[in-house]
């Protein structure tokens, strides 16, 4: 199969046609627009339904009906439409259903601006919403991740009935990769869960299932621990020797890998963890990390450092955990790897 | 490994310029990317997009030294020359560009781009003869089989336009290798 | 010999206060759809709000949404299963409060769904605050001197709102006397048939007492029901078919 050139947000926004999307609801937000552009074009052309919503508790309210309804459905946003989000999302959680949610992160508190930031790290790895549930969370690094990881995100939805945010940024969502596309699979939104009418059984409720479950509280913290335990992914790259290792995801750990190869051919033996899921947190992608590495360096494109605190609670703190702040401007791996040689240095 | 940044007045064709170059290499089998200048930097009028061509995975889309400038206008000669790496190679398009007081070190390529443009009755094509010019320049891929990459690149967007491939072949042949 | 039937969808008792118009509400909907053929395929739509006790009593398929999203929600319902009937079920200040917004676009976007609002002029299930439909002078908890519109507005006609957009159905019932109540029931069936028909967005205003939260014996609410708040908000058809009704 030919590559195909693709920006980030359309390959996103196929890569979920293909991966079943029934249903989209959502509403314009730079830098994630083009995943409605794309899909209100393509989307109904490929048999699925395409609304654009009031607002962005509309669009993650379509999202949870057809989800309900046993569809695979999806919405998309960024940063002050990725906040109005989260009441659905909480919803959507406690229901128990599947959805795919998308936060191209963009910078800022409030309204901040357009360019890249991982600033809503926090936000899309602790719930985000009010109560006890968690959102697996993927990053994409690059444009052909984008694609691969919408059919894992839908699959892994159905499978533990819970959302999945696929946690993107304006600098991918904007870049062009050449991207190889899965087949379009068809989905059956008849599962046992479904509301479609009771059609002679018994009536279903769709709501907090709390209502419903004995021991409610053992039950969820059973599911979370599942997915705590089988779900976390990472790349590492050359961490079983290195002195400094670097953990970054998405966009800047694109960098740090650029970083790598800069430190190792000057001799300074530096590693990268790339978590890729961020919930859960790859906690056991550092048991293969160098016992006596000196330092952790977490290396985030945000204001505020909030990656590092999962670093440090993944390692118990034994080692020290410093964090390289992109901010605004994205950092040069020059900068990252003098960065780290100062820790090394300490 | 090749970066280039592509840079000028909006409406002058940068984006599309990277893209057939981005697009070309894909078809070539190299690893590609295609960053787009974006938010506060393109107020001003100035657009400009960044890639990075190599035969192995591309690690980081960004850079801070370029081997290639195409600059399609002066502020964007004068504001991204220092970033081009010594013995690198900015292509100017010299109908708009006076590459006078220019620093040294690095090889630049005069090319009366949006003049060739004109006299060749496709004025939107400029960013061809650029184009042209720069992967003449660098060696990259042989000129006339990019040229049937920027059909097909246009064909395949319902706009095929044989001036575009004139555009570009003139453009090569300024640089002195097409 | 008379006989007491209850219909089928009303599986167990409701959860309602006493003289709450909820229960009669919510049998002239069983009535309709059971009649309609429709109690099989049913999917409500409810949000948040005394409404939203029929989850366990009205035997049909329901999702509950956050408070004031019912109508995007069935929206997201109807548009993957146009086949069911998707309704959504709600109080005034759920539907016209909090979730105005998502209940007016619906309309706008003439979505196929019926959409049934009852209008008791409280918040009842939090104890009684002013609601966008509490009349003018009205004493609630949280206007204890009486609704001042000059501070807070008028209430919300969302019969006003709707009456010239290009939707299937609109009106506005009451279950303030035997009357209306029977008038009420040919509302609501008309509203499912114009969502079966295909014809667009349909809703029904219901007129319903709170005595609890009026603080008023039952008999005093339905005469305050059937005069001062139908004065206010005048019950009828005004949408029908697709045609505004002019009079």
């Amino acid at each position: 199969m030919p590559y195909k050139l693709m920006k980030g947000n359309h390959a996103l926004a196929e890569a979920a046609i293909r991966s079943g999307l029934a249903l989209f609801g959502g509403y314009p937000i730079t830098p994630q627009s083009e995943i409605l552009e794309y899909l209100s074009d393509h989307l109904p052309a490929a048999g699925g339904v395409f609304v654009q919503a009031e607002s962005e508790l509309a669009g993650i309210n379509m999202v949870y009906g057809a989800a309900a309804a046993g569809f695979r459905a999806m919405t998309s946003s960024s940063g002050p439409g990725f906040s109005l989000l989260q009441e659905g999302i909480s919803y959507i959680a406690s229901a128990e259903l599947p959805a795919v949610i998308v936060d191209v992160q963009r910078y800022g508190s409030g309204l901040g601006d357009i360019f890249q930031a991982q600033g809503d790290y926090w936000m899309a790895t602790r719930g985000g919403g009010h109560g006890d549930y968690r959102t697996i969370v993927f990053a994409p690094a690059s444009v052909q991740e984008s694609v691969d990881m919408m059919p894992l995100a839908f699959d892994k939805a159905e499978q533990y009935r819970n959302p999945c945010l696929i946690l993107s940024d304006a600098s991918i969502a904007q870049m062009m990769e050449p991207v190889l596309l899965p087949e379009k699979i068809a989905c059956n939104p008849d599962h046992d869960w479904a509301v479609r009418g009771k059609r002679g059984q018994a009536f279903k409720r769709v709501t907090s299932t709390m209502y419903y479950i004995a021991d409610f509280d053992a039950y969820i913290k059973k599911k979370y621990d599942t997915i705590q335990e089988n779900e976390q992914r990472w790349e590492a790259v050359q961490v079983e020797d290195a002195d400094v290792v670097l953990v970054a995801y998405g966009i800047s750990s694109r960098i740090c890998k650029e970083a790598v190869a800069l430190a190792r051919a000057k001799g300074f033996r530096l590693g990268l963890l790339r978590p890729i899921t961020l919930w859960p947190f790859p906690e056991k992608g550092f048991a293969a990390v160098n016992p006596d590495v000196s330092a952790y360096l977490s290396v985030e494109l945000c204001a505020l450092p909030k990656l590092a605190d999962d670093v440090r609670l993944a390692t118990g703190m034994n080692v020290p955990v410093s964090h390289f702040l992109g901010g605004a401007h994205t950092p040069s791996s020059r900068a990252v790897v003098e960065a780290a040689a100062a820790l090394l240095n300490q | 490994m090749v970066r280039v940044i592509c840079a000028g007045f909006g409406g002058q064709g940068v984006l599309t310029a990277g893209l057939v170059l981005a697009e070309v290499a894909m078809n070539y089998g190299k690893k590609v990317t295609w960053v787009p200048s974006y938010g506060s930097e393109m107020r001003g009028g100035t657009a400009s997009c960044r890639l990075r061509i190599r035969d192995t995975e591309i690690l980081n889309p960004f850079f801070e030294e370029a081997d290639l400038l195409i600059a399609m206008n002066q502020n964007s000669l004068d504001t991204l020359q220092g970033q081009v790496v010594q013995d690198g190679v900015i292509v100017s398009n010299s109908t708009m560009v006076n590459v006078s007081g220019l620093r040294s070190g690095v090889r630049v390529v005069e090319t009366p781009a949006t003049a060739v443009a004109a006299e060749l009755k496709n004025p939107r094509g400029a960013n061809l003869v650029m184009l042209g010019a720069a992967v003449a320049a660098i060696g990259l891929f042989p000129a006339e089989a990019f040229a049937d990459g920027i059909d097909a690149y246009f064909a395949g967007k319902g706009h095929g336009n044989p001036l575009n491939r004139a555009c570009f072949l003139r453009g090569a042949a300024t640089a002195g290798r097409g | 010999m008379n006989e007491k039937r209850t219909p089928k969808l009303l599986v167990t008792e409701n959860k309602f206060c006493p003289g709450c118009g909820h229960g009669i509400i919510n049998r002239i909907l069983a009535e309709v759809l059971e009649e309609a053929g429709l109690d099989d395929m049913a999917i409500g739509s409810l949000a948040v709000g005394c409404a939203c006790l029929m989850i366990d009593t009205f035997g049909v398929d329901w999702v509950q949404a956050p408070h004031g999203r019912a109508a995007a929600l069935a929206c997201g319902v109807k548009r993957v299963r146009p086949e069911n009937f998707v309704f959504t079920y709600q109080g005034d200040g759920d539907a016209l409060g909090i979730g105005f917004s998502e209940t007016m676009y619906a309309a706008l976007r003439n979505e196929n769904i019926t959409a049934i609002v009852v209008n008791n002029g409280i918040f009842g299930m939090t104890g009684g605050q002013m609601a966008p439909t509490t009349l003018p002078g009205q004493r609630t908890t949280t206007c204890p001197a009486g609704r001042d519109a000059d501070l807070t507005g008028q209430p919300l006609n969302i019969i006003n709102q709707m009456k010239h957009l290009p939707i299937g159905y609109l009106a506005r019932g009451s279950v303030g006397s035997f009357r209306e109540i029977n008038k009420l029931k040919e509302y609501i069936r008309a509203a499912v048939r114009n969502q079966m028909d295909g014809c667009g967005y349909a809703l029904v205003e219901v007129l319903s007492p709170c005595p609890t939260n009026w603080k008023m014996p039952l008999k005093a609410a339905l005469q305050r029901l059937d005069t001062q708040v139908k004065s206010f908000f005048p019950t009828g058809e005004f949408i029908k078919e697709g045609e505004q009704i002019h009079g």
